[in-house]
């Protein structure tokens, strides 16, 4: 009898949020990721744009910190996974920053609902003073 | 640092963004371009983002900011060439960018321009009368 | 104790004969697959189970060692697929081993009842195994068939066609789903970008009902057109969708609508600049064609 497939972890690569330069930094590196292991251009770009959104809350709200960009397999299916942690001030009500153009004195605004929407998973853990860890997959 | 060059044709300016907009470079944009706005007189600015693979919400305040600043001088503003993919995650993301006039190239924006400057009927797209 | 590869080594070619004979006598579709071919699949399985790395067991078929074998049994599959072969067919190719191999130990171990059993035993079970294994992969192999071709339906039916300079419409046939969903919008975004066009209308006439996921997916495509710079008119809407649209209180209040793809067309063209004039002296009869009597 089979077992049920586990996730396993092929690649695994942490990159520094700490100044602009690294948000292109970001995007660079998971854009050649996803054009490495053959994800559709729309994939692609989706996964990106959500990881730029991501990225630039932890540096603006978050007071940097960092990504960590997984490749999954389960049996034969691929996906990626990041997931960005900082040690900021943390989110006090996140279901309130769910909500679609929420704003606190420029706020995530649609960084995090439209993230979540562009990917497959999403979680984020966060509590004021505990930091903010957020992280989001995409399946091929 | 590197800025990014604006191209005089006639009474419209032309911007060209070819490279990842961090945000200096955004900032240094928006005031190279209020700039020669104002010192030119100019009645149009066409932004082609036809080489842009990624539009974030960051790009996408940008363009809104530009718009808003052309506007207040007295200047049209085309967005033009978004990309197919561009334009889904966009839209996924939930950024419709209302207000802003967009065209399909550089000829079809400038042709937009052009009659908006001499009062004439739009071809870029807008939302419709209700 | 026998050694039951070393005794299928040494009796290869007669239980490959024998095999073969039994798949000839029970077999009802004989011209779905070659006899050559079948003939192929046997001798390369029966050589690779008796020739398998070395401390590899037939107790445990999951074991590495046996990897040449599984794979061997996934190309199998993958042809039965292509063949048309049905997944009980492919599971008795190799359950047919079974009476061939039995008959071998029993000739070979008439005074040792005991090991008797236990070398059927695992035979059967190794048997099994690959009956098992190669009745997963058919599966796998045929799903990933109709995956295709579930893609090449999709690409097929969601054509573009170009009305006029700068005018395309894209006529959606059939229940629209996520994905379907999802090719329109692409097909119809990529169209408006090769072809420059201003204008693209978005024909539902042949899409039996609209719901509130289907008028979310037609928003979003008409938005990102808009976003490019191509304007969107959405045609074909027939009474009964117009109700429900109303009913479900979407609101299309942002988008340009018409009953007719006719009247989105001439709207698209007069939008565009252009006007249809109708010329005097144009004949109201079909001219006869020539050669008919």
């Amino acid at each position: 009898m089979e077992t049920v497939s586990e996730q396993i972890i092929t690649r695994s690569e942490i990159l520094p949020i700490r100044t602009q330069i690294d948000l292109v930094h970001v995007r660079q590196r998971v854009r050649t990721w996803l054009s490495e292991e053959r994800f559709t251009l729309i994939d692609q770009t989706k996964i990106v744009t959500a990881a730029s959104e991501l990225a630039r809350n932890a540096l603006e709200h978050g007071g940097g910190g960092q990504m960590e960009m997984s490749l999954l397999a389960v049996g034969a299916r691929k996906g990626i996974r990041l997931k960005f942690s900082d040690q900021g001030p943390g989110i006090a009500d996140i279901a309130m920053a769910l909500k679609d153009g929420y704003t606190t004195a420029g706020g995530m605004g649609l960084g995090l609902s439209g993230s979540k929407r562009l990917m497959s998973e999403f979680d984020i853990q966060s509590s004021p003073g505990a930091g903010t860890v957020v992280t989001v997959t995409r399946w091929k | 640092m590197e800025r990014i060059p604006i191209l005089r044709i006639g009474s419209l300016l032309l911007v060209t963004i070819q490279v990842d907009l961090y945000d200096d470079l955004a900032l240094q944009l928006q005031d190279d371009l209020s700039t020669r706005i104002a010192d030119l007189g100019a009645t149009g600015v066409l932004i082609d983002i036809s080489a842009l693979e990624i539009v974030d919400s960051f790009i996408g305040r940008t363009l809104a900011n530009i718009a808003a600043i052309a506007r207040v001088l007295d200047a049209e503003t085309v967005v033009v060439g978004m990309q197919p993919a561009v334009a889904i995650t966009l839209v996924e993301l939930g950024m419709s960018l209302p207000g802003i006039r967009t065209a399909l190239n550089v000829d079809l924006g400038m042709e937009y321009l052009r009659q908006a400057a001499t009062g004439g009927d739009g071809v870029g797209t807008d939302h419709y009368a209700e | 104790m026998i050694k039951l590869l070393k005794m299928m080594r040494d009796n290869q070619d007669r239980i490959l004969t024998d095999w073969l004979d039994g798949l000839k006598a029970s077999a009802r579709r004989r011209d779905l697959i070659g006899d050559v071919e079948v003939k192929e699949h046997a001798r390369k399985i029966l050589t690779l189970i008796s020739n398998p790395p070395p401390n590899t067991v037939l107790e445990d078929f999951s074991s590495e060692g046996w990897q040449t074998v599984r794979d061997q049994l996934m190309e199998i599959s993958i042809s039965r697929v292509a063949h048309g072969s049905s997944p009980s067919e492919t599971a008795q190719f190799l359950l047919s081993l079974k009476p061939v191999m039995f008959q071998l130990i029993r000739e070979q171990l008439t005074t040792a009842p005991d090991e008797l059993f236990r070398e059927i035993d695992v035979t059967n079970n190794f048997v099994d195994a690959m009956a098992l294994h190669i009745a997963e992969s058919y599966i796998q192999s045929r799903d990933k068939v109709i995956a295709r071709q579930q893609e090449e339906m999709l690409e097929l039916s969601t054509p573009v066609v170009m009305l006029w300079d700068g005018i395309v419409a894209i006529p959606v046939i059939g229940t629209l789903d996520s994905s379907r969903a999802q090719m329109v919008m692409e097909s119809l975004l990529h169209a408006i970008v090769q072809t420059n066009s201003r204008f693209a209308i978005i024909d539902i006439t042949g899409v039996p009902t609209v719901d509130t996921l289907v008028a979310q997916h037609l928003l979003k495509t008409i938005t990102a057109a808009r976003l490019m710079g191509a304007e969107c008119i959405l045609s074909g809407i027939r009474p009964q969708i117009a109700q429900t649209i109303v009913h479900l209180g979407i609101t299309l209040s942002e988008v340009v609508t018409r009953s007719k793809l006719s009247d989105a067309f001439r709207l698209a063209l007069e939008r565009s600049g252009r006007t249809v004039v109708q010329k005097a002296g144009h004949a109201p009869v079909v001219a006869p064609v020539a050669g008919v009597s």
